[in-house]
């Protein structure tokens, strides 16, 4: 359902304003979604500042440097630190990105750090995804084959292998779906276009033998036509991919499967 | 997993509040507005022309009103939302085939139903009043 405005629970109060680091020449701001989950208090904003000459470029960097130099209980996801596991996916400056190939420099003002948009927050930037990998089971993210396994591998053509091309290269940071007003309104069904963008990358797979399967499992007033072009997934893909036009190919699809 | 009772006190984060407001989405939302408004629309079109049909004194009280200040206002906006939301149309029937879907490319189309949903606004408007 449209909720324009967050629960009571959820409401942000003002937060913290950690000290400046001492003798810094190049200090940026740095505001932060904080909730802890046991002191039983709505989320806030802190304030940090951080040296800029004491640290790397990206705002992970800056991230790292808090969480090492000025507050260890600042919570969040990382591990490659170059946008190729999304973990760091979070929203900044008003987008959704990854923290670890967003650089400070392409921020003007002070950086505002939230966690990924409409989910339930586990502890200040790591929010939920049980029900976003739940979806993307549910399409089944496998090659589903009914032909003798040959001797060898499943053979493609070149011209078959490139059309899985700004499909294979999602990360599943979630970034685009939770981007997505719709998502937003209607994440309990709605899959949400990082597991279509999934979805039609299974669909679209020469050596997929499921493709009418899959087509059922998408035909659905939620599940798939939830997407009103919107273009918020494509706008804030990090990985420059570009879900609404997967969307947009799985709706073509299933036109000229009618006709 | 931890404690339930932490987990059903989690919140949710913000959303539309911190998400910026970017041309396409805020496109999406008055396609959504000026489709609305025109079912609206309909019932003041309807209104006018069940009073042309029952006589002239109806169609004069109908049309006095209409006349006003506020209700041309309302009636250069039904215009308005009727012309925004036909090129907005348009620019879903082009994404239906499979095109424009390049971010650039959604840009340019957003910012050009705006504008040309403006335009001919105006120009309805002064024709209207040129002629009208």
């Amino acid at each position: 359902m449209v909720q324009l405005t967050l629960p009571k629970n959820s409401k942000i109060k003002a937060g913290k304003v950690w000290p400046k680091p001492e003798g810094a020449a190049h200090v940026r701001e740095i505001r932060v979604y904080r909730w802890d989950p046991e002191d039983g208090r709505n989320p806030r904003l802190d304030t940090f500042f951080v040296d800029l000459d004491d640290c790397g470029p990206m705002v992970l960097d800056a991230l790292l440097w808090i969480k090492n130099k000025v507050d260890p209980t600042l919570a969040l996801r990382r591990s490659c630190r170059e946008g190729i596991c999304g973990s760091c996916a979070m929203n900044i400056d008003g987008m959704n990105t990854l923290a670890c190939t967003k650089g400070m420099d392409e921020i003007d003002g002070p950086i505002k750090i939230y966690p990924l948009p409409h989910l339930n927050v586990v502890k200040d930037l790591v929010p939920d995804l049980t029900h976003f990998y739940a979806q993307h089971k549910s399409i089944e993210p496998w090659l589903h084959t009914v032909s003798p396994e040959p001797p060898t591998e499943w053979r493609q053509s070149h011209a078959d292998r490139e059309k899985l091309d700004g499909l294979y290269e999602c990360i599943l940071c979630a970034c685009c779906s939770t981007s997505c007003p719709s998502y937003w309104w209607n994440g309990d069904r709605y899959l949400g276009p990082a597991i279509l963008l999934q979805a039609y990358r299974w669909l679209i797979d020469s050596r997929d033998e499921a493709t009418g399967e899959r087509l059922d499992n998408l035909e659905d007033p939620f599940r798939l036509y939830r997407c009103h072009t919107i273009m918020n997934c494509t706008q804030t893909c990090p990985k420059g991919l570009n879900p609404a036009k997967a969307i947009a190919e799985i709706k073509k699809m299933l036109v000229e499967r009618h006709i | 997993m931890a404690d339930a009772r932490l987990s059903a006190s989690r919140p949710l984060s913000p959303h539309l509040m911190v998400f910026r407001f970017i041309l396409t989405m805020a496109m999406s939302i008055v396609h959504r507005m000026t489709g609305g408004f025109l079912y609206v629309g309909t019932v003041f079109v309807a209104v006018w022309l069940v009073a042309a049909a029952s006589g002239p004194v109806w169609f004069a009280r109908v049309d006095g009103l209409y006349q006003t200040w506020i209700g041309r206002l309302i009636l250069i906006g039904l215009v308005w939302s009727l012309i925004h939301h036909a090129i907005g149309g348009i620019r879903h029937f082009i994404w239906d085939l499979g095109y424009g879907f390049e971010k650039k490319t959604a840009d340019r189309m957003a910012l050009f139903n705006l504008v040309a949903g403006l335009v001919l606004t105006a120009l309805v408007v002064v024709v209207a009043t040129l002629f009208g």
